[in-house]
């Protein structure tokens, strides 16, 4: 018995992986709406427990090499646990668990009956894809992993209600696929440059090379291929669209999830295989990184204010929220790592409750237009209630996740003595106050139209309320005991960053 | 003279570089969606010549193990370019399908009219 249990423990990094991709045919197979979701949603539950058990893992004995079917590293795909990717897979897993409960209600409104089966196969991929991105070590095995979420998260985008879905989910294609080819050129420069596609073979024999204008090139590659993948600004341009289309459910996962492992992609690559030092010192990335992530956090909330669409809103607030992280990462000290590691988690936590807050709303009155919002409030008081605490965790107000991004990210500009970066970072939020303020002044004070759907709504349904108010539970008790978030934060920021204080 | 021949001596990789650069113009410039989607495939293509190019080793045979040769081709690229072939594939139905899906609800496939419908439709609410 102890030794059966040992055998699985000791295979959990490819069962992270696998159990997903076998859960997907099934689904495919049930077709039935409730049995495929009910299999989706043990089978993110499992995953969830597996991250949780890898991430007590590599907390506790440090990093764990997985060599998939047997195979030696470099030779074969290796999977490298540490506490970076660990905590990643544990962001995605959780907000797949949270959404699924949500997603029941929701997508049988918004998706036809005949597709569900199918629509939570392409879940299950897409959360098989992102999990195994976060988990692999090798460079080629992330641009597969890649192009499995991404082409199932083309579909779950295609399956929304209105025909903007599909025109939506076109263009992400585009896009998302010259994304994942420019990564696949990067990988291939950088192969024929060193001979290895393992990241940590790569890491050893970069420096060998790394003055060479094809390690070069297939530095700007990756770092574009990514950034595109990321929707970090002005690369962002297919992610409105994709987010206001999509059904409720699936823009709540993915801006928790997708957006985020593609900022741990790029972590990977910019740290541990080129090295900070690489990246900073012979391709000037701060030179880089600020102005583009500070230019996107100014201009995507300014265009958030101004949108008629609260998902939309929402949308072009994500852009500006990847802009913070790249203005951490793109610091490149330990402490600016930090910020942009706890923004991931705290974001993806934020925005999946308030896309699901909408998601909501969108159930009982079929509209998320900020005029058709009025007096929703009033009609239904939890929903709105949850979308006005995460709003505030969005702005950062003082004991909720957001105020802790902040505050780090507050931190690691003055460390560099960069008063107007802090400033900005203050200036901006208060921005994020004005686009949350607008939704919620129309749901609280503004009356409904009489006789419009808004003025007989009902509550949402329990299994919709209940994840929504885990989440902001979690907001508000990670917001005041930080040593899970923060911690795990700086470990990883500091494996990273390697020797660097 | 030399110019020549130092074009000559990576000819596969200019050939990928002018195909890259065909492909990405057909994306952006074209705005009828199955073009969008040619240009798509000229340009992983190019990046699928990239990868076989590089495997190759002069008088170098197939990767066939036997005693009468000693030096063959890198077979590695070879493969992992399988697998992008496969992904080019999915990518490919994927976009086509979802082609045949938006002609279907907006009775064409130019990207110009379909904003001018959605437009049209975004003044009526």
């Amino acid at each position: 018995m102890i030794a059966q249990s040992l055998q699985v423990g000791a295979h959990l990094p490819a069962l992270q992986v696998v159990v997903p991709l076998l859960a997907a045919p099934v689904c495919a197979l049930i077709q039935r709406p409730r049995v495929a979701w009910a299999t989706a949603l043990a089978v993110s539950v499992l995953a969830l427990l597996m991250s949780s058990a890898l991430l007590e893992r590599t907390l506790v004995a440090g990093p764990i090499s997985y060599a998939l079917g047997g195979w030696a590293a470099p030779w074969g795909i290796e999977y490298r646990v540490d506490t970076v990717n660990a905590f990643v897979l544990l962001i995605v897993s959780l907000i797949s668990t949270l959404v699924l409960p949500f997603a029941r209600d929701s997508v049988e409104q918004e998706v036809r009956a005949d597709r569900i089966g199918l629509f939570y196969t392409a879940w299950m991929l897409c959360l098989t894809g992102l999990l195994g991105i976060a988990i692999t070590g090798d460079a080629f095995n992330v641009f597969v992993f890649l192009e499995i979420s991404s082409l199932s998260s083309y579909v779950l985008i295609s399956l929304g209600s209105e025909r903007r879905a599909l025109v939506a989910a076109f263009r992400y294609l585009v896009m998302g696929t010259v994304g994942a080819t420019f990564i696949l050129i990067g990988v291939g420069l950088l192969y024929t440059m060193t001979g290895t596609l393992n990241m940590m073979d790569l890491a050893e024999r970069i420096g060998a090379v790394e003055d060479t204008r094809a390690v070069k090139v297939a530095f700007v590659f990756l770092t574009v291929g990514i950034a595109i993948k990321m929707a970090l600004f002005p690369l962002h341009a297919w992610l409105p669209n994709a987010y206001t289309y999509a059904p409720s459910a699936v823009t709540a996962f993915l801006a928790g999830s997708a957006t985020k492992v593609a900022v741990y992609v790029w972590l990977r690559f910019f740290f541990t295989v080129f090295g900070a030092d690489y990246a900073i010192e012979s391709m000037s990335m701060m030179l880089l990184m600020l102005p583009l992530a500070l230019s996107g956090i100014v201009i995507a909330s300014l265009v958030a204010v101004f949108q008629n669409d609260a998902k939309r809103l929402l949308a072009y607030s994500s852009v500006a929220q990847i802009g913070y992280m790249a203005l951490g990462i793109g610091l490149f000290s330990t402490t600016g790592l930090t910020a942009a590691i706890v923004h991931l988690f705290n974001h993806a936590i934020i925005k999946t409750v308030l896309f699901m807050a909408l998601g909501c709303i969108l159930l009982r009155t079929g509209s998320v237009r900020i005029a058709s919002l009025a007096g929703i409030g009033r009609r239904m008081p939890w929903t709105m209630a949850a979308f006005v605490f995460g709003a505030m965790s969005l702005v950062g107000v003082p004991l909720t996740v957001g105020f802790i991004s902040k505050w780090y990210l507050l931190l690691a500009a003055l460390e560099f003595g960069w008063w107007p970066v802090a400033a900005l970072v203050v200036a901006t939020s208060l921005l994020a106050a004005v686009y949350c303020g607008r939704v919620v002044e129309a749901a609280y004070f503004r009356d409904p139209q009489p006789g419009s759907i808004q003025a007989h709504a009902r509550e949402a349904p329990l299994t919709m309320l209940v994840p929504v108010w885990i989440l902001i539970a979690a907001n508000i008790y990670l917001g005041i005991d930080t040593d899970l978030t923060v911690d795990v934060a700086r470990r990883a920021a500091v494996i990273l960053i390697g020797a660097v204080p | 003279m030399s110019l020549l021949s130092e074009i000559f001596a990576y000819f596969n990789y200019w050939v990928v570089v002018i195909l890259i650069m065909l492909g990405m113009y057909v994306v952006m410039a074209n705005p009828n969606l199955v073009k969008k989607v040619i240009g798509l495939n000229i340009f992983q293509t190019a990046v699928f010549i990239f990868y076989i190019s590089m495997g190759e080793i002069e008088g170098g045979t197939a990767p066939i193990l036997d005693d009468a040769f000693t030096r063959y081709a890198n077979p590695l690229p070879h493969v992992l370019i399988l697998t992008a072939i496969v992904v080019g594939v999915a990518t490919t139905a994927l976009a086509l399908a979802l082609a045949v899906r938006i002609y279907r609800a907006y009775e064409s496939v130019e990207e110009d009219e379909i904003d001018a419908e959605d437009a049209r439709a975004e003044v009526q609410e």
